[in-house]
């Protein structure tokens, strides 16, 4: 299992995601990530480790983050890894998900 | 005539062409009411005659005219649906105009007649009526993006929408956005997010991404199509070229020179505007939607092309072409200046034949080979002159598609009309005399002919009757044919008024083809009731001496049950003819060239000839003949010449044979009609001058064949 959970305070989970987000681990993802929206409470999900992210996985994000409007819950990304924050650059997705970006010194200029 | 006068003429002829389309199309529109290219049409049709009307201030016509080009405006736009209804009322209008027009022709000063007035009023009200609003449909990429604050105008405006499939076949979209980065800069970006669904639905694998996206490159379209070569299958593709070049492909346009290809997609693909693909897909769609519909549109439709492009390719296309028909445009001639051009031909036929006698008789050889060129010469003149003349009768059958139409309505009978053999050729003298003539049998075909739909179901026929109008070339004729699946003639019924009225004894013996031409008798008719149509017997009689003022006939054939023919058979042509001249005691005579089928040697010895019934016995066929110097010299004693010849001559099936002295062979024919005081002389219809300055007399061949039949 590629997702590590931890839950810091009541209604506050935070989810690890440690591996690539493609077309052949969206499926997994979807299923295991879904569980966590719930009504109220509010999913932090850590994309340091996310060493690759296609459209699919780019799609399995904003699916969630509209499933969570949609039954108030609150999804937050943190800790974009260089490849998340070039997709959702390049698809100008920054304003949809709200979530500020740090932006490393170690990233090389693509 | 002064020259606002001929001005008025000009218009009359104009709008009356113009009505004359405008109906056609309406018909057209009847059978496929979403041919936008036909509404154009009557729109047209009704905005010229708009135009042309104001210039004289008619006033009234003017007024109308707009109402009814604004509603047609509205169709075109797309805002007012067209139905049958519609249609009715707009027939109604192109009539109402075509009397307008009349009246105010007429009486220039005088305002508009009650009658007319309150007609246009009620028109226009029911031209209004149930103006029901079409709902705008369609959504436009520029319109998504504009909400986007970027300038629109230099970039490419790129919209994808990924199949479902798309991620399983191995397309990530974020790739072709990564390679499209590398060749221009994404000015904007919108990802449409709400297909993507928000519930259970979701499937991660599948793919619901939508994008469109504003590109700035120096790229061509093609470069550009080539990012996405490989996601064709998955993905629907939409590049329009950025707006500023679009000044540019307008100027390429212009520039195209005039005599390549005519075809609006090869244009567009030709400037850089379009790529192949974007046509083939266009081509695809046009073949999958039913209702036609030009490339043009769909190419706008699909967002491929601005259609300011578009439009510019169409006016060039339009330039093009007309460049194309100027050269072979058509051209208005007085017909009495073509009258005139025959006539002359005519004579020169005649002096052609003369120098040609001259040239035999002193036997200049040198001469001889000038004279034959010169004659084949005065032949084609003579043929294409003639041609000046030929139209094809189809525009005349075309009119009674709205004959057939009213009549079946208020009949109450579903009829349809079938034309075939439209493009037969024949002189336009012939075509302005038949028009009355067919018109009438037309109506007594709708009326008497079909019968009502209860009737013709009950009688094993579909609801639907048919009439099918025929016109073909028979030796050196036309045939023009009304054709009915009605009830047929009724023999009995007519016979019995025949002897009623006593036009027949009631001991005649008559053969059916007898009974059925008795129709074309004064004061006959079998209907019971007489109808606004047909039926008061005042009429058929008419026909027949119309058609047959035009050295034509007319006949009819009937099959109980099953429906009637009538035939009717007119000379191509009223001046000019190919002749075969032969010589019967000293006169000379002409047989139209086409019916001659062949000439035999008349000998007693050979032919078993029954001198008493006429008959001969032709290659074990009896054929009845006719002595011609016997017949048009009755009570002349004849000397028994050594050699005679039989003509035998042709009309459809019937074959007859003229016994004459001489033969002299194939003569062009200048038809000179004979004086009143010959009026009704049977069998001749004319005479011409030869070249030596005799006459020599036109045999009426059909007219001819009936004596023969008789006698």
């Amino acid at each position: 299992m590629s997702i590590t959970v931890s839950t810091s305070e009541n209604k506050e989970v935070v989810i690890h995601i440690s591996d690539e987000m493609t077309i052949y681990t969206v499926l997994e993802q979807k299923n295991s990530l879904l569980p966590y929206l719930k009504t109220g409470h509010t999913i932090h999900v850590d994309l340091s480790d996310v060493s690759e992210l296609d459209s699919a996985g780019i799609q399995l994000l904003i699916f969630l983050k509209k499933q969570a409007l949609k039954i108030g819950a609150e999804f937050k990304l943190q800790n974009h890894s260089q490849a998340v924050f070039e997709v959702i650059e390049l698809f100008k997705l920054t304003e949809f998900f709200t979530d500020p970006v740090v932006i490393s010194a170690e990233w090389k200029l693509s | 005539m002064n020259d606002m006068e001929s001005v008025l003429i000009t218009f009359a002829q104009e709008a009356q062409e113009l009505l004359l389309e405008m109906e056609n199309s309406l018909l057209l529109l009847e059978v496929n009411p979403d041919d936008s290219e036909v509404i154009n049409s009557i729109f047209r049709a009704m905005h010229t005659i708009k135009g042309s009307a104001g210039l004289f201030s008619f006033t009234p016509v003017v007024s109308f005219a707009h109402e009814a080009e604004t509603v047609l405006d509205s169709v075109r736009e797309e805002k007012r649906q067209i139905d049958d209804e519609l249609i009715s009322v707009l027939l109604a209008c192109r009539d109402h105009t075509e009397n307008l027009i009349k009246y105010c022709i007429r009486f220039p000063k005088n305002t508009l007649s009650d009658e007319l007035q309150v007609k246009s009023d009620a028109l226009t009200l029911a031209l209004n009526r149930n103006n029901t609003v079409l709902q705008e449909s369609a959504t436009d990429v520029l319109q998504n993006l504009g909400e986007v604050n970027v300038d629109l105008n230099g970039n490419w405006l790129i919209s994808l929408c990924f199949k479902i499939d798309a991620f399983r076949m191995g397309i990530d979209p974020l790739s072709f956005v990564r390679y499209l980065s590398t060749i221009g800069e994404i000015q904007a970006f919108i990802l449409l997010n709400q297909s993507v669904p928000n519930d259970d639905d979701f499937d991660p694998e599948s793919c619901y991404l939508q994008f469109k996206m504003a590109l700035k490159s120096d790229a061509t379209k093609q470069t550009i199509e080539d990012v996405f070569e490989f996601a064709a299958d998955d993905c629907d593709i939409n590049i329009l070229p950025p707006s500023s070049q679009v000044e540019q492909y307008l100027s390429l346009l212009e520039d195209l020179s005039d005599d390549e290809t005519v075809l609006l997609g090869e244009m567009l693909v030709s400037v850089g505007v379009l790529t192949e693909n974007d046509i083939n897909r266009a081509m695809q769609t046009q073949t999958q939607i039913t209702q036609s519909k030009p490339i043009g549109e769909i190419l706008i439709d699909q967002n491929v092309v601005q259609a300011e492009v578009v439009e510019k390719a169409l006016t060039k296309q339009q330039q093009i072409k007309n460049k194309l028909s100027s050269e072979s445009s058509i051209i208005r001639v007085d017909s009495q200046k073509l009258g005139q051009l025959i006539n002359l031909v005519g004579e020169l036929v005649i002096s052609g034949a003369a120098m040609g006698l001259m040239i035999e008789k002193h036997g200049i050889q040198e001469a001889e080979e000038v004279s034959a060129t010169i004659s084949s010469l005065v032949g084609n003149i003579r043929d294409t002159a003639l041609a000046l003349r030929m139209v094809p009768i189809g525009e005349t059958f075309s009119r009674f598609r709205r004959v057939v139409r009213d009549v079946s309505k208020e009949l109450n009978k579903e009829i349809e009309l079938e034309i075939s053999g439209s493009e037969t050729e024949l002189d336009k003298t012939v075509v302005e005399k038949i028009n009355d003539p067919l018109t009438h049998l037309i109506r007594n075909s709708l009326d008497h002919g079909i019968e009502s739909p209860q009737a013709r179901l009950d009688s094993g026929k579909s609801a639907q009757g048919k009439i099918t109008l025929n016109a073909y070339h028979d030796s050196g004729h036309i045939v023009i044919q009304i054709i009915d699946d009605g009830a047929g003639l009724n023999k009995q019924k007519i016979l019995d008024k025949a002897i009623e009225k006593g036009m027949v004894s009631s001991d005649a013996k008559l053969s059916d083809q007898e009974i059925y031409n008795l129709i074309f008798e004064a004061g006959l008719s079998t209907k019971q009731q007489a109808s606004d149509l047909s039926g008061r017997g005042v009429g058929m009689d008419v026909v027949r001496r119309n058609i047959e003022a035009l050295r034509g006939n007319v006949s009819i054939d009937s099959t109980d049950g099953k429906g009637t023919t009538i035939t009717v058979h007119l000379p191509l042509t009223l001046a000019i003819i190919d002749g075969f001249m032969v010589e019967a005691d000293k006169e000379r005579y002409i047989i139209p060239l086409g019916m001659v089928e062949e000439c035999v040697e008349m000998n007693s010895s050979e032919w078993k000839i029954d001198e008493v019934q006429h008959y001969v016995n032709l290659r074990g066929v009896a054929m009845p003949y006719l002595k011609l110097a016997e017949y048009f010299n009755p009570n002349k004693q004849i000397t028994k010449n050594s050699r005679q010849s039989l003509v035998v001559v042709r009309t459809g099936e019937e074959r007859v044979g003229f016994v004459v002295d001489e033969l002299h062979g194939e003569q062009q024919t200048v038809i000179k009609p004979l004086g009143k005081i010959f009026e009704n002389l049977q069998g001749l219809t004319g005479a011409t001058v030869l070249g030596d300055g005799n006459v020599a007399l036109i045999l009426d061949v059909k007219n001819l064949m009936n004596q023969v039949h008789t006698c």
